[in-house]
């Protein structure tokens, strides 16, 4: 067996070292107070929780659920808009616009629209010329057609104002009951129903973008704790190394979680970061139907990436960041509890 | 001191009670004493330290060790109770990924010391075994002898109450078992509980001191 020429400590004072500690302590650097923190591999976890297949894994995860939030998030802002702008509009639709009102003060869409800007909770009323209807008519009816040869009727585009249409807008039902009085046959038509069925399909969507993100971070716990399982099964010898060392159940459980957390954390940045250009080119095809004034095409090449980050809303741009740290949420408490666990059968 | 009264243990294997490797075994080693653990193979040498390692938990009788019982105390008491008990295995148990430092390190990391004093008393035990200038060598390189030092160095690195043995002597040559004898008596005589497990009947002879002998679970001889 090779040894040492000098001094044996075996062969001369085998405690001497015990007796020489409390010297070693004093002499210690101001540093030494300093004790090993819960990253160190003492049960060789770099080995067997890779650093490949948990990343990649949580890295997809991470990339659906961007998807999932941004779909969430899309669902609602579009919601919002659509309410607010439909919630705001009524049309008014009058047969036989120039024949004479019902008390002879002028033609029907003129009492028409003297009345209705005349209602407290309107914001404007326009009656629409005879080339706008042409164009409203022409996708059904083609260029040629000539739509001065169809009886139309004669359609008034109502606003209300901000405050009215948010709480509820005027009495719709008297309104008709007095635009009928002053020109029979004409049509209230509120936007109400429709905004209720888009709110409804948009809230429908938000759902199930909320249980998408809750299947993929089961999915993601799931992935984590076959791969903690597969971990104790290969430390096994080792963890029971330790445990017979004295080390606490938490000691050991800190060292996978630690492990744990960082591959989430490495996975959860790279699923976020790969879901970023994907989510950018959907806001900007999103974006036309988030406004009613198309923008003006970009100028040059960097007003266009300008345009592509801010068409992403600034939700999301909060939210983003934060699935890295869910990732990490879910590495820490999913290792934690499947090593505590798995620790029970130890006595 | 370690008291076992009418000690039994059962191994279990898939929820199944498996045989009886221990039966009522009742015997007292006073704080500071010495032992030899004698018998045949499958005497129950190694189950009856796995108890008192805390390894494996009485499944009859009363087993009170460092003033605590083992069979009623909580399951969080036990960290504790093994830091203050050191065991040199017989297959020496060294994590192969680490350093010969880090091996012998782990008792005193494990115990919250800080890191300066870790690094201090380690050298001075692996110096003390004669594997100074081993310190960053894993054991995969160390041969069967050197492994055994890291082993002895890990159990007594944090002074121990009770220091267990499971035939230590294996795989060293009788100078390095003569050597290693010294430094348990040393140890004992400093005030350590020492248990030693042997089949080596010359190293017994060199060392008369009292046994406990086991056969086919029971013991046999106390004195």
């Amino acid at each position: 067996m090779a040894r040492p020429a000098q001094t044996h400590p075996m062969q001369t004072d085998p405690m001497r070292a015990a007796r020489a500690r409390p010297a070693s302590v004093h002499a210690a650097r101001p540093q030494a107070t300093r004790q090993r923190s819960a990253s160190s591999d003492d049960l060789g976890l770099r080995r067997v929780l890779g650093d490949r297949m948990l990343p990649l894994l949580v890295a997809a995860m991470a990339f659906l659920a961007s998807l999932a939030l941004a779909g969430s998030v899309g669902a609602e802002l579009l919601a919002r808009h659509w309410q607010e702008g439909a919630a705001s509009a009524l049309t008014v639709q009058v047969p036989q616009p120039t024949s004479p009102a019902a008390d002879n003060s002028g033609s029907r869409i003129d009492r028409v629209v003297a009345l209705l800007r005349g209602t407290p909770g309107i914001a404007s009323a326009t009656a629409l010329t005879d080339a706008q209807l042409a164009d409203l008519l022409r996708p059904w009816l083609g260029a040629g057609a000539q739509p001065a040869a169809l009886p139309l009727p004669g359609v008034v585009g109502v606003h209300l104002s901000d405050d009215d249409a948010t709480d509820g807008g005027p009495d719709l039902a008297a309104l008709g009951t007095r635009l009928d009085a002053a020109a029979p046959g004409t049509v209230l038509e509120s936007h109400g129903i429709w905004v209720g069925r888009l709110s409804a399909l948009a809230r429908s969507l938000q759902a199930c973008s909320w249980a998408a993100l809750a299947v993929v971070a089961a999915v993601a716990a799931a992935v984590i704790a076959v791969a903690t399982r597969a971990g104790l099964a290969a430390r096994r010898e080792a963890i029971e190394i330790v445990h017979g060392l004295g080390a606490t159940d938490g000691y050991i459980a800190a060292r996978f979680a630690a492990r744990a957390t960082k591959l989430a954390a490495m996975g959860g940045v790279a699923g976020s970061l790969a879901a970023l250009p994907v989510l950018l080119l959907l806001a900007d095809l999103a974006a036309p139907f988030g406004t009613t004034t198309p923008a003006p095409p970009p100028a040059d090449l960097p007003a266009m990436v300008v345009g592509w980050f801010t068409a992403l809303p600034p939700t999301l741009w909060l939210a983003l960041p934060c699935l890295p740290l869910a990732a990490c949420m879910i590495g820490f408490a999913t290792a934690q509890g499947t090593v505590r666990r798995w620790l029970r059968q130890l006595p | 001191m370690v008291r076992l009264e009418s000690v039994g243990l059962h191994y279990f294997r898939g929820g199944q009670q498996g045989p009886q490797v221990l039966r009522d075994i009742s015997c007292t080693i006073p704080e500071g004493g010495f032992r030899w653990l004698l018998g045949p193979s499958g005497a129950g040498k190694s189950s009856l330290l796995r108890l008192l390692h805390l390894a494996v938990r009485p499944t009859q009788g009363r087993l009170v060790l460092l003033g605590a019982d083992i069979g009623r105390a909580q399951r969080a008491e036990l960290p504790l109770l093994r830091r203050h008990i050191g065991m040199v295995f017989q297959d020496f148990r060294l994590l192969p990924h680490l350093a010969a430092f880090d091996n012998v390190a782990l008792p005193l990391r494990l115990a919250g010391r800080p890191e300066g004093q870790v690094r201090a008393d380690v050298m001075e035990m692996l110096r003390w075994v004669g594997l100074g200038s081993k310190t960053g060598v894993r054991p995969a390189e160390l041969s069967g002898g050197e492994q055994q030092r890291v082993a002895i160095a890990r159990a007594v690195v944090g002074r121990p109450s009770l220091l267990l043995a499971d035939e230590p002597t294996g795989n060293l040559d009788d100078v390095q078992a003569e050597r290693l004898m010294l430094l348990l008596k040393e140890m004992n005589r400093q005030g350590a509980t020492v248990i030693v497990a042997s089949h080596n009947d010359a190293l017994v002879a060199r060392h008369p001191g009292p046994s406990l002998r086991l056969d086919r679970g029971r013991l046999v001889d106390d004195g």
